[in-house]
């Protein structure tokens, strides 16, 4: 079993003076692929902006081993790790090419990103289609491929996503979820990804962590979620 | 038709002027939706800076760049020291402090330099250009140095990362902070560039409207006057708003009014404006779904 990319123990969170994260334990193995699940209102979201630094929070958060519970978000970005953050974050005024180049924005390795460019291109043809359209003139569809493309040119280890398939037709959700896995494989990316669609996260996904109210309700392998009935009924609704 | 051409061309030169400021106006709105009631204050202060620099021997083109890069300076130190603080208080502080800082600029200038009106070089001398007399040598250079500002900024925003970036924070914090933009430094290089292009606009008003500490009240006025009518989101609208200000209130001025009461014209631009297309020309409408 590999080390821990990402390690959360006690992660507490708050908005305003409301506490919304009460005491989490969860980690994303290097190379592995972590779902979180729950209801509407569990936390999910709340879990990836204290990560970030989006929010205040508090307890030990470690990537790689070192601990970055304390650092601005740009900070927490620029160590790699990408945050697709709810509602996709798309530079709506910008062309698809300049929120592209956003993504590899600090990167000192420009002769890299070329070959980046390519890459993303090919995994999501109708990008490279539109570069010179403005990205808020884009389809759902196509700005959740923007972002993930975006975040992909930050080079990062950690990708995390937050409801990557919301509002998208069942197609592109799983032309989305195909480009995810390919990611994973490929390029050995870390993924956190959110989803409210436990059936697809599952089958991404090789551990689960399910919140209910800002607590760890279960946590394990996915194929010991997808297997226990109980679980299933109760908590992913299908 | 002689008179009426030479009032067209002097109002092209002050166009430039109000032109840059407009420019330096939007910048700080599109960052922050404030106007900076003291861009006109910090332009003069600049200007004063180079007028003692030139006081002092310095050839002109040094005391130019170097005001240049010392507003620059001044502008980031603004942001970070004075306005920084009050990035999270509601907009009636931030225009209190606004204020404040133009009385501080007024206040500072005219202890330093007093208050009586000074001449200040023009480093366009000699011959009209274009061989007429339409448009003194000055006024001439100091629309081709506008249209040189107008160009440079256009071309930082379009091609550089930099510039890329500071749209990108100005239009969404958020998503620039998760690409790994220092978002605060974005702010604060945006009021270093506005303060070095205000430096210029007042550098080339200084030779037209003489140097006093109130120099650039007239200025701003039209220079807002001309971002309203452009659009206050759009630079280019802003920058077009200010030349047509320029010509406008030069014309109505000359022809309608008399000089005396021109700065009422910028008012009236302003009203205007407001009443029939509060977008301005080239802004867009916002349109909110309730």
């Amino acid at each position: 079993m590999s080390a821990p990319i990402l390690e959360a123990k006690g992660l507490e969170a708050w908005y305003g003076p409301a506490r919304a994260l009460h005491g989490l334990d969860f980690e994303v193995e290097d190379g592995g692929v972590t779902a979180v699940l729950g209801a509407n209102g569990a936390g999910k979201t709340t879990i990836l902006r204290a990560l970030s630094g989006l929010i205040r929070r508090t307890g030990d958060i470690r990537f790689r081993g070192r601990p970055i519970g304390a650092l601005a978000t740009e900070d927490v970005a620029r160590l790699g790790i990408a945050h697709v953050p709810d509602g996709r974050g798309t530079f709506v005024d910008l062309t698809v090419e300049e929120n592209l180049r956003l993504g590899a924005y600090v990167r000192a390795d420009r002769q890299n990103v070329r070959a980046d460019f390519d890459r993303v291109a090919a995994l999501f043809p109708r990008l490279a289609e539109r570069r010179s359209q403005q990205a808020g003139t884009l389809s759902g569809g196509e700005q959740q491929m923007l972002a993930i493309a975006r975040a992909l040119l930050m080079r990062p280890s950690l990708l995390m996503l937050d409801e990557p398939s919301f509002g998208l037709a069942p197609l592109v959700v799983a032309e989305i979820f195909r480009a995810l896995g390919a990611i994973n494989r490929d390029e050995g990316v870390s993924l956190l990804i959110v989803e409210q669609n436990a059936l697809l996260a599952l089958d991404l996904a090789d551990k689960a962590v399910l919140i209910e109210t800002g607590r760890v309700a279960l946590s394990g392998p996915s194929q010991a979620f997808r297997a226990d009935d109980a679980v299933r009924r109760a908590y992913l609704g299908y | 038709m002689g008179e009426f051409l030479h009032q067209l061309a002097s109002g092209l030169a002050l166009g430039g002027v109000y032109a840059i400021m407009a420019l330096a106006l939007v910048m700080i709105y599109q960052a922050t939706q404030l106007i900076n009631f003291a861009q006109g204050e910090m332009a003069m202060f600049s200007t004063y800076f180079a007028w003692k620099l030139m006081d002092q021997g310095k050839p002109y083109w040094f005391a130019f760049f170097a005001t240049v890069v010392a507003s620059f300076i001044g502008g980031v130190l603004i942001e970070r020291l004075i306005v920084r603080p009050f990035a999270n208080a509601p907009v009636l502080a931030s225009v209190i402090v606004f204020i404040g800082l133009a009385f501080v600029f007024n206040s500072l200038a005219g202890w330093l330099y007093g208050y009586s009106v000074t001449s200040f070089d023009s480093p366009f001398t000699g011959r009209p250009w274009f061989g007429s007399g339409y448009m003194s040598a000055h006024e001439a250079g100091a629309v081709l140095v506008s249209l040189c500002v107008l160009a440079m900024v256009y071309a930082f925003f379009r091609f550089t990362p930099l510039g890329l970036a500071m749209r990108a924070a100005a239009q969404n914090p958020v998503s620039s902070r998760l690409v790994g933009i220092r978002v605060g430094w974005m702010l604060a290089i945006g009021w270093g560039l506005a303060a070095a292009i205000g430096s210029v606009a007042g550098m080339m008003a200084a030779p037209i409207v003489y140097l006093d500490p109130n120099m650039m009240f007239g200025v701003l006025l039209y220079a807002f006057a001309g971002a309203v009518l452009g659009g206050i989101d759009n630079p280019f609208g802003a920058a077009f708003g200010g030349f047509a200000v320029g010509v406008l209130g030069n014309l109505i001025g000359a022809y309608v009014v008399g000089d005396e009461v021109k700065l009422s014209v910028a008012l009236a631009i302003i009203i205007a404006v407001l009443v029939w297309r509060p977008s301005g020309l080239f802004g867009r409408r916002l349109v909110a779904r309730v």
